[in-house]
């Protein structure tokens, strides 16, 4: 139950984080991205807020035994680069790069009920379920 | 340069690392979204729960924000739907492949130090700049 609350938190503040920064906006993250354009960089700030929070907090982590409310730390083991990492994150960021919308911002902004992040949201969502049928 | 908002983005990016904060320290999980929603597709046993208060709280989050600084927030989405649904299978597929998004590896995998994750975002980043600068300036869209 306190697990279900602390990541209801954990979301909201990601989603407000998203719109504190702008990253929900695609218009501003393609900005980012087009640095022969209008170069807008600001998402390299964005991240760099980001990981100047998340690499102290890892470090902590790592020094603890257990998480405040679970068992164990769910954490991915792997540690090699291999082609289903590299290949994935092309064909994510062709994806990204298309309509600028990643995962987090696409869920933040169907809370704006607008129609095109509903279909992106949509197609996103096929995207993960055929990945998971086609058991690649 | 002209629509740089530094204060904003290095701000709204502390909160996004707080977010990653909170859940690997409360929760023990990773804060990428990619991979806590491929997650609800196919659930372990008890496993939904957090998964649905965190996307739950991703998707309230905006509101918060909007009545907080009401008629601020801006988004632009301007693409045709086959561009929206072709855009979307990709996230969604290639999220899944690569293992996580910019939540996931950016955020916190770089916060982890992982290799793994700054390759990953290395990739996905240049990817992304690749085809804005296809669309924009090749296909002038």
């Amino acid at each position: 139950m306190l697990g279900a609350i602390t990541a209801l938190a954990a979301g909201l503040i990601l989603g407000v984080g998203l719109s504190v920064s702008g990253m929900i906006d695609p218009a501003k993250v393609l900005g980012f991205l087009d640095p022969f354009g209008n170069w807008d960089p600001s998402l390299g700030l964005v991240l760099a807020g980001a990981v100047a929070v998340s690499i102290p907090a890892f470090a902590l982590a790592a020094k603890r035994a257990k998480p405040a409310l679970a068992q164990s730390f769910q954490l991915p083991e792997r540690r090699d680069i291999d082609r289903r990492l590299i290949i994935g994150s092309v064909v994510f960021g062709v994806g990204w790069g298309l309509v600028g919308l990643c995962p987090g911002p696409a869920f933040s902004s169907l809370a704006l009920g607008m129609w095109p992040t509903a279909v992106f949201v949509a197609a996103m969502t096929a995207g993960m379920a055929l990945y998971r049928f086609l058991r690649i | 340069m002209e629509n740089f908002t530094p204060v904003s983005a290095f701000s709204g990016g502390l909160m996004i690392g707080l977010a990653a904060a909170v859940l690997i320290l409360a929760n023990g999980r990773i804060a990428g979204v990619s991979g806590i929603a491929g997650g609800l597709l196919s659930p372990a046993g008890g496993d939904i729960a957090w998964r649905m208060a965190f996307i739950t709280g991703l998707v309230l989050g905006p509101l918060i924000y909007n009545a907080a600084a009401p008629e601020t927030l801006s988004i632009t989405v301007t693409r045709s739907v086959p561009v929206l649904i072709a855009g979307g299978l990709m996230v969604g597929f290639g999220t899944r492949l690569g293992s996580g998004c910019t939540s996931g590896h950016g955020v916190c995998g770089i916060g982890r130090l992982s290799n793994r994750s700054m390759v990953a975002t290395c990739v996905f980043m240049a990817a992304a700049a690749v085809t804005v600068f296809a669309a924009r300036h090749l296909l002038g869209s």
